[in-house]
């Protein structure tokens, strides 16, 4: 009896057949959404309600790209993906886009076969602690145990500090972000290390972050942002520009409140202008339609407005911009010139 | 006899009976007998006392005296009680038993649920009218329309497709042996083209044939995507689906494994010791990373059907091994009457071998069933959100962050209850069958 | 099939392919041959083909890179400069390690539950049904997750062993059970430790040799001689004194809180403790279930019998009753212990490096080789899981019973 239910999918799947290689964009556009794969949960970042809707940093940059293809910010499908699922769902073209506080690394974009397409935010590895352990600096950490997510880059550099500093350690991998939470709480494990925003995150929920202290060393470069599949090039220049257009649009003050006056009053910026669609054919270059990065900046907002509502200082995770300031204000956040 | 004087050794009134020694007699009695029949026994009897006493005295106040069933957040409950904070239970029961699938359309699953119910009614009574059968074999088709959503002419083009290839099979041996074909040749020759014309119905035609109808006549339900299926709907559909996929093919296995062609007795042999000799775990990975690998470039499947495929692969072995076990339960009498009718191999399978194996290994098969069902909590390690994996998302959530007992409790609570009730249930089938052959 | 009056053979037709029985059986399998090899030959060209597409190959050789991840518990030589391949090995031994001591430890737990259940003590006996039944309709990886939790959550923290009113370990301040696991005193071997070893090997053939004596003497004279005590005198005795003589070669080092963590001695990690308790008591409900249903299938008559006989009941248990269940025992056992090493892959949900969590796990998503890495994985299963299971038979055959 299951025989035929499988047929049935093996017939509905081969009315999908999504090329899961190359030309994605023709497959997004015919199946009227993107399937964009986040975290399983990690607060300000990607989360949902009891209801099940999806918010957060990275799920705003999903839905402005949901928005630049389709003119809708709902256009768009969420697969919470683990550390260790994100890559194999990408691969094997369950998701479209992973927007997943993931590491650009050589190894990813060579040899796994995917595409950086820029970072949405620079981040370094650190380490939390109690502070009652009276611990200063992660130099004094020789014979700590260690939580860990696997599947990331964390272990990796975990390992390269560990051994660089002659100090011995424990690691404790652990799958998800609630869990490593729920083992740092009990005490089971000394440390949590994780990206230094993740560490913000997590503590911000816990019932007394006052007592909890992220140790200043940050051992690692960790540029996150999104990755599509190798080859997907149409595909991942407008993932990479909707990216760039929301940076942008910080640069030139445009924000979710004033894009439309903007785009429709006549401004001398003639950058501007193009990015509005105003001047110029740059929407039909990407195959989409003029006013994509008004659409895309309607959903949450520009770059800055995004990372104040979800992760900023004035959230529970309290993030200072730091490197992910604008070049012009002392940060690294440069996106190249939309002409 | 009365009135003779009786001899001196004959009783002459009956001797009221004595009460029991107080040893044997009684509650007390019982007790000495059975609980303190020595030092041994008496310890212990007493540290299992003792042990039940400390559970109780931890659990009842915590989970029935103390617990909080109305709090919107595990601090809202620790300020009214420090019980057991049952409260998330209450706020999230219905995503325990739906997971994320749309509010409104809950009575879907709802309804295929009891569906079920009638759809294996005649497979357990033989009481039941036979056209139910019917209902039965259409069920798996039904119960995916309700629960996925999406046009009824798909299921239906499917079904179309059988109906072909039973078609080619009932019908056209007789027009090819009117030609100048051998009746067995057209025999094959129909079977070949019953597949052909099955697949080739399916590969090409289905889709026309549903967007034609659907713009004649649209019956559609909304649909709803794999990701938002969860909860126990989402172990019931993988446990189902597992083994009601399972017992034909495991079946066929069984027969394999017994057939004397050296060829497919081998085949059969490999697949059960292959799948049962990895653990379901890796099984659910090929499912996950390397099943769309062996497909066709470009066929996407979804996540869920996949790991339905290869649970029903891994329950297949253990399903073959049980009625296996059925078939050698069987007296060689059986088998050698059969024969000794005249009957061909499928026929005696089919009336006399399988009706009285199938019978005896109905327990083992409720077993596996139960086996199964548990396992299908497995599919947490490749990121489906059965009941366990809602775990996550939930204590990831501020107000419910350290929150654990109560959460493992509730969802150890239910599987209890299910596979409890199953294993009563194939023990009372066991006692009613234990009747036969012996 | 022949008789002396056969007709002279028939010419060769077609349709005897199908009908004649002495054809049939080459037709259906030389159709399902060729069916199946269709079949493999579609899916291996369906995986070049993607591979292809996604321009990955077949290669194994990232087994000799470098891992770059550090394992917790490792029993040999391990660090992050060490191969892929040795992560694999490191993977396999734990999953060997848990495997051996769930599965003593399942074996004691469901004897004992298998004969307390058919125990006249009521309050025992119920008490029994109720962990067996509770136990065996609950998810193993609920009980994985939940023993685990336990560990985390009820046990102390490292940090009560520290400071003022700190705890004080067991046994004389030397074992330390904590939310992180235990730390146990580990032995530590000086020179002349092997002296000891030696005396240790002989004293145990002094007391195999002992227990066969005594059973031969039994059967010639009749007289029961204590081979327990006996066989503990032997075997106790001389290594006592091998070891006082060698001036107390091998010593205990005690684990010792230093820092973060207690140093020294042996360290059984949260993990492997929650991981093997979960099976422990998981497999051992079902083996007691499998040890009660061998003793009733022990007819009353051989009890009775042995009764009759003047044997006392411990001595009917240990030479009636016993040997005669193990034959209906041992095979179904021997299935839970695979069960239960196929389960102990399950050490992925809560962290334990097993061969499913190094090889299947961190490997397989650094290198993103999964063909590679499952396959080798299921290889190791299926060796493990074969080499049982043949072994399993092999016992079968040796305790079958010999019918003449």
């Amino acid at each position: 009896m299951r025989l035929k239910t499988t047929l049935i999918a093996a017939a509905a799947a081969t009315a999908f057949s999504v090329g899961a290689h190359g030309a994605t964009l023709d497959d997004v556009k015919a199946k009227g959404f993107i399937q964009c794969g986040v975290s399983t949960g990690l607060a300000g970042f990607a989360f949902t309600d009891s209801d099940g809707n999806w918010d957060g940093f990275d799920v705003v940059f999903c839905r402005a790209t949901a928005a630049a293809v389709f003119g809708d910010p709902n256009a768009i499908k969420f697969t919470p993906t683990t550390g260790k699922t994100r890559f194999t769902a990408l691969a094997s073209g369950e998701i479209d886009l992973l927007y997943r506080n993931t590491t650009w690394t050589l190894s990813r974009d060579v040899d796994l076969k995917f595409s950086f397409l820029g970072v949405n935010y620079y981040d370094g590895q650190g380490f939390m602690i109690r502070k009652d352990m009276g611990v200063s600096s992660a130099s004094e950490l020789d014979g700590a145990t260690v939580c860990i997510q696997t599947g990331t880059t964390t272990e990796l550099n975990l390992a390269d500090f560990f051994r660089a500093n002659n100090m011995n350690y424990e690691p404790v991998p652990i799958e998800t972000n609630a869990e490593a939470q729920q083992k740092y709480l009990a005490n089971a494990c000394d440390v949590y290390t994780t990206d230094a925003s993740g560490l913000a995150a997590t503590r911000a929920t816990f019932e007394d972050p006052e007592n909890h202290v992220i140790l200043p060393e940050i051992i690692s470069k960790e540029p996150l942002g999104p990755l599509v599949r190798h080859g997907d090039n149409a595909w991942g220049d407008i993932v990479r520009w909707v990216l760039n257009a929301l940076i942008i649009a910080e640069e030139k003050g445009i924000t979710a409140a004033n894009v439309d006056s903007m785009a429709s009053a006549d401004t001398k910026d003639p950058e501007i202008k193009r990015l509005l669609g105003v001047e110029g054919n740059y929407g039909e270059m990407l195959g989409l339609s003029a006013d994509w990065a008004v659409n895309a900046i309607k959903t949450g907002g520009n770059y800055g407005e995004i990372f104040e509502k979800h992760i900023g200082e004035n959230t529970a995770i309290g993030l200072a911009r730091g490197l992910n300031a604008l070049w012009t204000e002392g940060g690294i956040l440069y996106a190249p010139p939309f002409r | 006899m009365a009135g003779e004087k009786s001899v001196a050794f004959v009783a002459e009134q009956q001797i009221p009976p004595s009460p029991p020694p107080v040893r044997t007699g009684g509650a007390l009695g019982w007790a000495r007998d059975n609980l303190f029949s020595g030092v041994f026994n008496s310890v212990a009897t007493l540290l299992s006392l003792a042990f039940v006493a400390y559970i109780l005295a931890m659990v009842v106040p915590w989970l029935f005296i103390d617990s909080v069933w109305n709090a919107s957040s595990l601090q809202g409950c620790r300020e009214v009680d420090d019980g057991a904070c049952l409260a998330v239970i209450n706020e999230r029961f219905l995503q325990f038993v739906f997971g994320f699938y749309p509010e409104e359309l809950r009575w879907r699953p709802i309804l295929a649920f009891v569906l079920l119910f009638v759809a294996i009614w005649p497979a357990l009574f033989s009481s039941a009218p036979r056209k139910l059968l019917i209902f039965s074999a259409l069920y798996p088709l039904l119960a995916y329309w309700l629960i996925w959503g999406g046009s009824l002419w798909g299921p239906v083009g499917a079904v179309v497709g059988i109906a072909i290839g039973w078609a080619c099979i009932r019908f056209l041996p007789p027009l090819l042996a009117r030609g100048r074909l051998d009746e067995g040749l057209a025999f094959l020759a129909a079977v070949g083209a019953g597949i052909l014309g099955a697949a080739l119905w399916w590969l090409f035609c289905v889709i026309a044939f549903e967007e034609a109808l659907s713009t004649v006549l649209a019956i559609s339900l909304e649909p709803v995507e794999s990701a938002r299926l969860g909860g126990f709907l989402l172990s019931t559909i993988i446990g189902v689906s597992g083994i009601a996929g399972s017992l034909p093919i495991g079946i066929v296995l069984a027969l394999g494994r017994q057939s004397n062609l050296i060829l497919i007795k081998g085949v059969c042999v490999g697949f059960i010791e292959f799948i049962r000799g990895v653990p379901l775990i890796t099984l659910l990975f090929v499912a996950w990373l390397l099943l769309s690998y062996f497909l066709p470039p470009g066929t996407e499947f979804d996540l869920i059907l996949r790991v339905v495929i290869m649970v029903t692969a891994f329950a297949s072995a253990y399903m073959a091994e049980v009625i296996r076990g059925g078939l050698a339960g069987l007296p060689r009498g059986q088998y050698e009457a059969a024969d000794s009718l005249g009957l061909d191999y499928w026929k005696s399978m089919r009336l006399i071998v399988l009706p009285q194996a199938l019978k005896i290994s109905i327990p083992g098969i409720v077993n596996t069933f139960i086996g199964l069902f548990k396992d299908t909590t497995l599919v947490i390690i490749i990121g489906l959100l059965d009941p366990v994996g809602l775990l996550q998302p939930i204590r990831a959530d501020q107000n419910w962050n350290g929150i654990v007992w109560e959460l493992y409790g509730f969802i150890a609570l239910f599987f209890f209850i299910f596979c409890f009730a199953m294993s009563r249930y194939s023990m009372y089938l066991e006692r009613n069958l234990d009747v036969g052959h012996r | 099939m022949s008789s002396s009056g056969q007709p002279p053979p028939e010419p060769f037709r077609v349709s005897q392919l199908l009908y004649d029985t002495r054809y049939r059986s080459y037709t259906i399998q030389i159709f399902a041959l060729a069916v199946l090899m269709l079949a493999f030959a579609w899916a291996i060209d369906n995986a070049v083909r993607n591979l292809e597409a996604l321009g990955k190959d077949i290669d194994f050789s990232f087994i000799f890179e470098t891992s770059a991840y550090d394992i917790n518990q490792h029993l040999l030589d391990y660090d992050s400069t060490s191969t892929h391949g040795r992560a694999a090995v490191i993977g396999i031994i734990n999953t060997i390690l848990i495997a051996v001591m769930g599965c003593i430890t399942a074996t004691v737990i469901g004897v004992l539950a298998g004969v307390l259940r058919l125990s006249r003590n009521w309050v025992v006996a119920r008490l029994m049904t109720v962990y067996i039944e509770t136990v065996r309709n609950i998810p193993v990886l609920i009980w994985i997750l939940f023993t685990v939790a336990i560990v985390n959550e009820v046990l102390p923290g490292v940090r009560s062993f520290r400071g003022e009113d700190a705890m004080t370990g067991l046994l004389f301040d030397s074992v330390f059970i904590t939310n992180r696991g235990f730390y146990i005193p580990a032995p530590v071997f000086e020179a002349g430790s092997a002296a000891v070893g030696v005396v240790l090997l002989l004293s145990m053939a002094a007391a195999w040799y002992f227990g066969r004596w005594a059973r031969a003497r039994q059967a010639a004279t009749g007289q029961i001689l204590p081979v327990f005590w006996g066989r503990l005198a032997i075997l106790v005795i001389p290594v006592l004194l091998a070891f006082f003589a060698a001036g107390s070669p091998i010593s205990l080092e005690i684990p010792a809180l230093k820092g973060f963590n207690f140093k020294g001695g042996i360290y059984m990690r949260d993990s492997l403790i929650g991981l093997w308790l979960a099976l422990s008591v998981y497999t051992g409900a079902f083996i007691a279930e499998i040890v009660r249903a061998g003793i009733l299938a022990i007819s009353k008559g051989q009890t009775e019998a042995a009764y009759a006989l003047g044997i006392r009941p411990g001595r009917t248990m240990s030479l009636v009753v016993l040997p005669q269940a193990l034959r209906v025992i041992v095979p179904p056992l021997i299935s839970q212990f695979l069960n239960l090493t196929k389960n102990s892959s399950l050490a992925i949900a809560v962290g334990y490096m097993d061969a499913t969590g190094t090889l299947g796990g961190i490997t397989l998503n650094q290198t993103g080789r999964e063909m590679e890495c499952i396959l080798l994985l299921m290889a190791f299963y299926l060796a493990a899981s074969l080499t049982i299971s043949g072994a399993m038979n092999a016992y079968n055959r040796s305790v079958r019973l010999k019918e003449r």
